[in-house]
Order: C-alpha cells, then sequence, then structure tokens
C-alpha cells in the first residue's frame, strides 16, 4: 500500500474526542487535535500529562474507550499496528525500545515488515544516519545512547511513514548528538513526511514545529501554530496557571 | 571400552531427548507458553504414525510425508483455537489450558487404542546395526541423534536467516514493540505452533520406533523434554541440544554402574543445574519477564 498522497497543510489525522484508560485510571480526556500533512507538530507538556499514552493510542497500541481516529480521510480507530503502519503510520517509541539481541540491521529489516512502500531501502537509511552504518553487524544493545536512538528513528523510517511520530528523542542524550538527530528530522520534513513530536525542551520543540499543542493532566490547554504563541503562553498552558 | 561405548551411546540417546525439547523450547521462548500438553503431543504422534503405517502397510518413515504436514496443521489449529484465546488472559490461563489438554489426550488415547504398550514398525532400520573400534552403534539411534542435529540447526538457520526468523526473534524481546513495529503477531505465533508440533511428532515417531509407547507415555517424556530445555538455557536451541546430550550421557553412564539410579541421576543433575545456574548453562537471552516491554504514561 503506498502512503496517501495530497496536498501539504490539509489533515493528515484527526483526532476526535480521544479517551483512554489503563484500567480505572483515565490517561486522556476528551482529547481533539489535527495535523496537518508535512508540517511538523510539536507535543508538549509535563510528565504524565498523556503525550506518550496519545502517541501509543495513534499507533495502535493502545483501544481508546470513545473517540475516534481519522487518518488520511479513514477511520483507523479500530484496526491493529500492523495495519496502520502498512498505511504509512510509524512511531518511535519512548525509551527506544529497541530489540537487544538483534543486530542493527535486522532491527531496521524488522521495521520494514509491514512497510507503506520501499521508499526507504536500507542504503537510503544508511546514507542518512552514517553513525550506524558502521554498527550495521553489531547487536543493538552494544551500541551508545545516540546510536540506539538513530537506530530507533532508522526502524520506523524503514516502514515508509508518511506520517512519523517520535517520542521524546532526545532524552538523555548529548546536545551535540541531539543536534544531529533534528538534522535528520529536518531533512525528513523537506522531504515531505509529516512529523509529530514529544519534546521536553521546549525551546526545541518550537523552534523545530509549526503547530504546537501542549497537553495539560491528559486534556489539550492549548493548540497553536507556533508563529502565534509566546514562550509564556506556551509555560502557563504547560503548567496550567491562569493567563494573565 | 564400556564407558566410552556408554557415553556414545548417551550422546545418541541425548540427540532423541533435544528433539523433543526443541519445540517446547521455542514455544517457551517466543510465545511464553509452558506446555504441559507438549508430550502427549508427541505421543499423538506416535499414534498417527502407528495408524498410517498399518493402514498403508509400509514402515512409519514413509508416513513422515504425511504426519508432519499434519502435525504443523495441528499445531496451527492449536494455537489459534486454544493457545492464542487463552494467551490473552494472563499466564496463567495457558498452563490450566494445556494442562487439561494433557489430561484430555490420555484419556482419550486410552479409550481409543487401550492401555496396551505398542511399538512402531521402522522396516529394516529397527534392528541394523554397524561395528565401529569394538563398538556396535545402532543405525536407528544414530538416525534419531542426526535427525535431531538436522532439525536443530535447520531451525537456528531459519531463525538466524529469514524474515521470519527475525519476527520470530524480535517477538521474544520484546513482544509490545515487536506488534508497534508492524509484526503481525498471530500468524508468527501459529507457525512457531505448528512446527512445535511437528517436531514434537517426529520425536514421538522416534520414540515409538526405539521403544514402546502408551496413552500415558507423554508425561515422563514431557519431564525429559522439560529438563532438556532448563539445563540448556529457555531459548537456547544449541543449549537444548547440549541439555539433551547432558541427560542422556548422564543417564546411559550412570545406568552402567547402576540401572536402578539412572534415572534419579537425570533428576539429580537437572535440581543441580536449577540451584547452580537457574537461567540455564547455555542462556541466549535473559530470564523470561525481563525483557518484556511496558507501555509507559507520557
Amino acid at each position: 500500500m503506498t502512503p496517501p498522497q495530497g496536498p501539504a497543510g490539509e489533515a493528515l489525522l484527526e483526532i476526535t474526542g480521544l479517551d483512554v484508560f489503563y484500567g480505572d485510571f483515565q490517561a486522556l480526556f476528551g482529547v481533539s487535535m489535527s495535523v496537518a500533512r508535512g508540517r511538523v507538530t510539536a507535543l508538549v507538556g509535563a510528565n504524565g500529562a498523556g503525550k506518550t499514552t496519545l502517541l501509543r493510542t495513534i499507533a495502535g497500541a493502545r483501544a481508546p474507550a470513545s473517540g475516534a481516529i481519522r487518518y488520511a480521510g479513514r477511520d483507523i480507530t479500530t484496526i491493529p499496528p500492523h495495519r496502520r503502519i502498512s498505511r504509512g503510520i510509524a512511531l518511535v517509541p519512548e525509551g527506544r525500545k529497541l530489540f537487544p539481541s538483534l543486530t542493527v540491521e535486522e532491527n531496521i529489516q524488522v521495521g520494514a515488515v509491514a512497510a507503506a512502500s520501499d521508499a526507504w531501502p536500507l542504503q537510503r537509511i544508511y546514507d542518512a544516519f552514517p553513525m550506524i552504518a558502521s554498527r550495521r553487524k553489531q547487536r543493538a544493545s552494544t551500541l551508545s545512547g545516540g546510536e540506539q536512538q538513530a537506530v530507533a528513528i532508522a526502524r520506523a523510517l524503514a516502514a515508509a511513514p508518511a506520517l512519523l511520530l517520535l517520542d521524546e528523542v532526545s532524552l538523555g542524550l548529548a546536545p551535540r548528538v541531539v543536534e544531529e538527530l533534528y538534522q535528520v528530522l529536518r531533512g525528513l520534513r523537506s522531504a515531505g513526511t509529516t512529523l509529530v513530536i514529544v519534546e521536553q525542551d521546549l525551546y526545541r520543540a518550537m523552534e523545530a514545529s509549526d503547530h504546537l499543542v501542549c497537553l495539560l493532566e491528559g486534556r489539550v490547554a492549548l493548540a497553536a501554530a507556533v508563529a502565534t504563541v509566546t514562550r509564556d503562553l506556551v509555560v502557563a498552558a504547560y503548567f496550567g496557571q491562569e493567563r494573565s | 571400552m564400556t564407558w566410552v561405548n556408554a557415553v556414545i551411546q548417551g550422546v545418541l540417546l541425548g540427540g532423541q531427548y533435544a528433539l523433543i525439547a526443541c519445540g517446547l523450547s521455542l514455544a517457551f521462548g517466543v510465545m511464553r507458553i509452558v506446555n504441559l500438553a507438549h508430550g502427549d503431543l508427541a505421543i499423538c504422534g506416535a499414534y498417527l504414525g502407528l495408524v498410517l503405517s498399518s493402514a498403508l502397510g509400509v514402515p512409519v518413515w514413509v508416513t513422515l510425508p504425511l504426519l508432519l504436514p499434519a502435525a504443523f496443521v495441528a499445531g496451527l489449529a492449536l494455537q489459534v483455537l486454544l493457545l492464542g484465546r487463552a494467551l490473552r488472559h494472563g499466564v496463567l490461563a495457558p498452563v490450566l489450558v494445556t494442562f487439561g489438554l494433557s489430561v484430555m489426550i490420555e484419556n482419550l488415547l486410552q479409550v481409543a487404542a487401550t492401555s496396551d504398550p505398542r511399538g512402531l514398525n521402522g522396516g529394516a532400520l529397527t534392528l541394523a546395526s554397524f561395528t565401529i573400534g569394538g563398538l556396535t552403534v545402532s543405525w536407528l539411534f544414530l538416525a534419531a541423534f542426526l535427525t535431531a542435529c538436522a532439525v536443530l540447526s535447520g531451525l537456528q538457520l531459519a531463525l538466524s536467516r529469514t524474515s521470519w526468523g527475525r519476527q520470530v526473534r524480535a517477538i521474544a524481546d520484546d513482544l509490545d514493540t515487536a506488534r508497534l513495529v508492524g509484526i503481525n503477531i498471530r500468524p508468527v505465533f501459529a507457525t512457531v505452533a505448528g512446527i512445535a508440533v511437528a517436531t514434537a511428532a517426529l520425536a514421538g515417531v522416534f520414540i515409538g520406533t526405539i521403544g514402546t509407547f502408551d496413552p500415558l507415555a507423554g508425561t515422563s517424556t514431557l519431564i525429559f523434554a522439560f529438563e532438556a530445555v532448563v539445563i540448556g538455557g529457555i531459548g537456547s536451541l544449541s543449549g537444548t541440544l547440549i541439555g539433551g546430550v547432558a541427560l542422556g550421557v548422564t543417564q546411559v553412564v550412570v545406568g552402567e554402574v547402576n540401572q536402578a539410579y539412572a534415572v534419579l541421576a537425570v533428576h539429580l543433575l537437572f535440581l543441580t543445574v536449577l540451584m547452580v545456574r537457574p537461567g540455564g548453562l547455555f542462556t541466549g537471552h535473559q530470564p523470561a519477564g525481563e525483557v518484556r516491554g511496558q507501555g509507559a504514561l507520557g
């Protein structure tokens, strides 16, 4: 299945009224948001605000109790993760979650089993991430944190996503490594990939994205174009303070 | 010379243990299912071989092209209809389901085939042997050992070289993430179960040709298989072969001293390994449970 095509700017992903529970604990309350095709959306919020839950629900790892997820004009709320991937949605999970006993190359190959297209063969991935090309035969568990994060992104890219969800890619990495990874993300964006990034660093999030959604205790506290908001406004939404 | 002979016979016997154990090891490593009916499924394979070879009037080897695919399909069906559903209800449910399955198989076999011990028609291979350096080696035992080696290395090759194998290993590492990166879990589980049952049935055919079997033989078969898996390290196929060989050699060598202690010695070896190295001697994977990813709140 080829990734959906369409003009940049129109909604690729539309989420309406999403309620998600872990047992009795409700993590998301009626979350609605829209992700524009070809743009970068930053998802920010404090720890426990529901960012990871939202990404995992979009990827199909969690089933919402109510609400709907529409992708490229079709309802995908109930379809399993492997079918979402073949339609072009890939997730780079929090904490990288590489398969430790597989080599770097095997991790990437596993990422391609339900690929939307063959737009990202191994060679193109290694060209984008020269730092892991020389490590391809090593077990993933032997790599440094930055290299592991690169492999995690590479594994998601192997699925040739039209919509790439990235959860905390810069967590625990040296600033130089983070800059290298963001360099790759900028390249993806200019190639037309739609990105949703969860990022702790508010400066970096605002600098790298076109649109910003702030979650507060499982609800959307702010959703706006980055150009139209000030950092103070985002901080107020982040901590749930009254806006002056 | 007696000791050299005992060690050789023990190694060959160990191959049989490894053959029955590899499916158990694979099913546990990938699906986290401890299949308590694994030994009974092997004995079912022996009975199926009996039915086919007497119906067709041929040695049981000739029926393998029918028997093994049938066992594979039975494994697929078992996974899709029973074990896959049980897995959705936590870790205890599959254990209870396979225990119930074991009881059912043993009783149904008694009803259908009576408790009489049976043997399989192995043709000319059954009694053939050759002498090398003063030692007599049974062709049948050697065939069982070589078959075990071929099956285990074939499986190892498939696991390390094919896309299916990569998916199996990714699932064994981290089921949640495997699902998230696009692996369709159900067909992978079904093929693993199919292979487990087919290898068990093949082992059952050797058990039935080398010795005799009855409807209750599955339980003791399971215990030996289980011990081979634990000694070798769960999820490690080469470990399983070495575990099986360790059991076989212990059994035959101790039996050379006193036959009454042979099986006891095997169980003592198992308990010793379990105490000293609970992860097994050749662990390729971390202990179960520690590698599974958990969903986190963001």
